[in-house]
């Protein structure tokens, strides 16, 4: 399989990459990894005329402390993110939720930048993402705005990113002591997840349990209320729309939300100082 | 495009398509046909070459994207005649059948054992998890990976 025809253009800055996005609109394409992206344009679902290819911006690439925050370039590779001490030491979840991405390869090219925009509920980091209370940060022609996670993720493979935007960085607070835990269910090596649990002290974020990575607030709000994990994991599907296929009905992930969320609540309890 | 590419050592320039994917412009432009094409799909690992020493899956590499770097394929392991510890260890641990998967499974392997020489049996299960054989001969595979490992870790000591 080949993609159909493009004219490739390679960034050599960010401004560059905004003035090639602002010059070709809606025909171009921002490609990172291309993990996402290529398997799409080979199935000829995503057929841009133009690829603008980030690859080349080493400086958009950096896992680096500021005060009590991590941030994250949006150019940096699953791989970095599972292997960087930083975060293993400050933000272990996103570490550790970044080494169960599909496989080496796999690791070795896709980027957290590429996994947020993409916005597939059925990715791992956008549910981490929102577990961490992270913060997005988009540059377009007129400047730096700061995104929340929690208001990123806006529809089916749809976020609050502008068309003539970037996704340029990723913030999260340090939280060494918190209890964390990740669950992803899956069926054989190298699946997406059926479900999985992304957790950080109080909150608790779900995969692929409806159109978008969601909070379970129904289980945080029972967490505020002083609820064991097995009490507040019984409302682990409150409010989500789990896909309903062959294989895994919604009915299925509703018990296997259930389930997983209590096991990460458990995990996390343990873990947290 | 003008891609100018690094393949086994050898400095290489073609004019290529910018569509190409990196797995055809090895095995058309280059001639390198020991990568091979399983899936199609980033699923079975059998097109993963190193490209700057890492192992990536060349069906979902463009050229383009591979441009002025360094890519490494089956058939650049060995030094002449002597072959890659990695390839050695599947020689003499019988981790092929059919030898479909086989050059992918020895370079997701190599990048494996580069990154860390003290691999776990289940690190290597976790480490293959991206590479299929339909020949099912896992266990063999994993006990070359190992015997490599541990070749490695000798020769750090
Ligand atoms: C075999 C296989 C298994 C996988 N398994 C998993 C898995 O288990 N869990 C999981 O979460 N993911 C999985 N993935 C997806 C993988 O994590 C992708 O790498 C990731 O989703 C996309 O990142 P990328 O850098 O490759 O993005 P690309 O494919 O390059 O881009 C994806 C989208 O984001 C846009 N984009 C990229 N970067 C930016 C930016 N900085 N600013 C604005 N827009 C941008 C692109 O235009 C495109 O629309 C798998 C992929 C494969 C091929
Ligand atoms: S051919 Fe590339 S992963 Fe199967
Ligand atoms: S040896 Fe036949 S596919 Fe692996």
């Amino acid at each position: 399989m080949i993609p159909a025809a493009f004219t490739y253009k390679k960034a050599g800055s960010v401004d560059e990459a905004l003035s090639l996005l602002a010059e070709h609109g809606d025909d171009a394409k921002l490609l990172a990894g291309g993990h996402s992206l290529l398997p799409l344009m080979k199935l000829r679902l995503a057929v841009p005329e133009v690829l603008i290819d980030l690859g080349g911006l080493r400086e958009l690439s950096y896992v680096r402390e500021e005060g009590d925050e991590v941030r994250i370039g949006a150019l940096t590779r699953h791989h970095d993110l599972e292997h960087s001490e930083l975060l293993q030491q400050q933000v272990p979840l996103l570490a550790h939720a970044a080494g169960t991405i599909g496989d080496p390869q796999v690791r070795h090219r896709g980027t957290i930048g590429g996994s947020l925009v993409h916005g597939d509920p059925a990715s791992d980091l956008p549910a981490v993402a929102l577990a961490l209370d992270a913060v997005l940060v988009a540059q377009g022609p007129s400047g730096t705005r700061e995104i929340p996670a929690t208001e990123f993720f806006t529809d089916f493979f749809e976020t609050a990113l502008g068309e003539d935007e970037l996704l340029v960085e990723v913030r999260v607070k340090k939280a060494p002591q918190q209890g964390w835990d990740f669950q992803k269910f899956t069926k054989r090596a190298i699946d997406w997840a059926v479900v999985g649990v992304a957790v950080a002290g109080q909150r608790v974020a779900l995969v692929n349990m409806g159109p978008t990575p969601m909070r379970a607030r129904g289980v945080e709000e029972a967490l505020a209320s002083g609820a064991s994990p097995a009490e507040a994991a019984e409302r682990a599907a409150e409010d989500t729309s789990p896909p309903d296929q062959a294989g895994a009905s919604a009915e299925y992930r509703e018990h296997l939300a259930k389930v997983l969320v209590r096991r990460a609540l458990e995990n996390a309890a343990n873990r947290g100082a | 495009m003008q891609v100018s590419i690094n393949v086994n050592g050898e400095q290489r320039s073609h004019e290529v398509e910018d569509r190409t994917l990196l797995v055809h412009y090895l095995r058309e432009e280059c001639g390198l046909t020991g990568t091979n094409i399983g899936c199609d799909t980033t699923s079975c690992g059998a097109c993963t070459v190193l490209l700057d020493g890492e192992s990536v899956k060349s069906c979902t590499v463009l050229a383009a994207q591979a441009d002025g770097r360094e890519v490494t394929t089956i058939e650049g392991l060995a030094d002449g005649e002597e072959l890659h510890p990695v390839q050695r260890a599947f020689q003499q641990k019988h981790g092929l059948q059919c030898g479909f998967c086989t050059p992918g499974m020895v370079m997701a392997s190599v990048s494996l054992v580069e990154e860390n020489p003290n691999l776990t049996e289940a690190e290597v299960r976790a480490g293959l998890e991206g590479n299929l054989c339909r020949c099912t001969g896992y266990h063999n595979i994993v006990e070359a990976v190992l015997t490599a490992a541990k070749e490695k870790q000798g020769a750090a000591e």
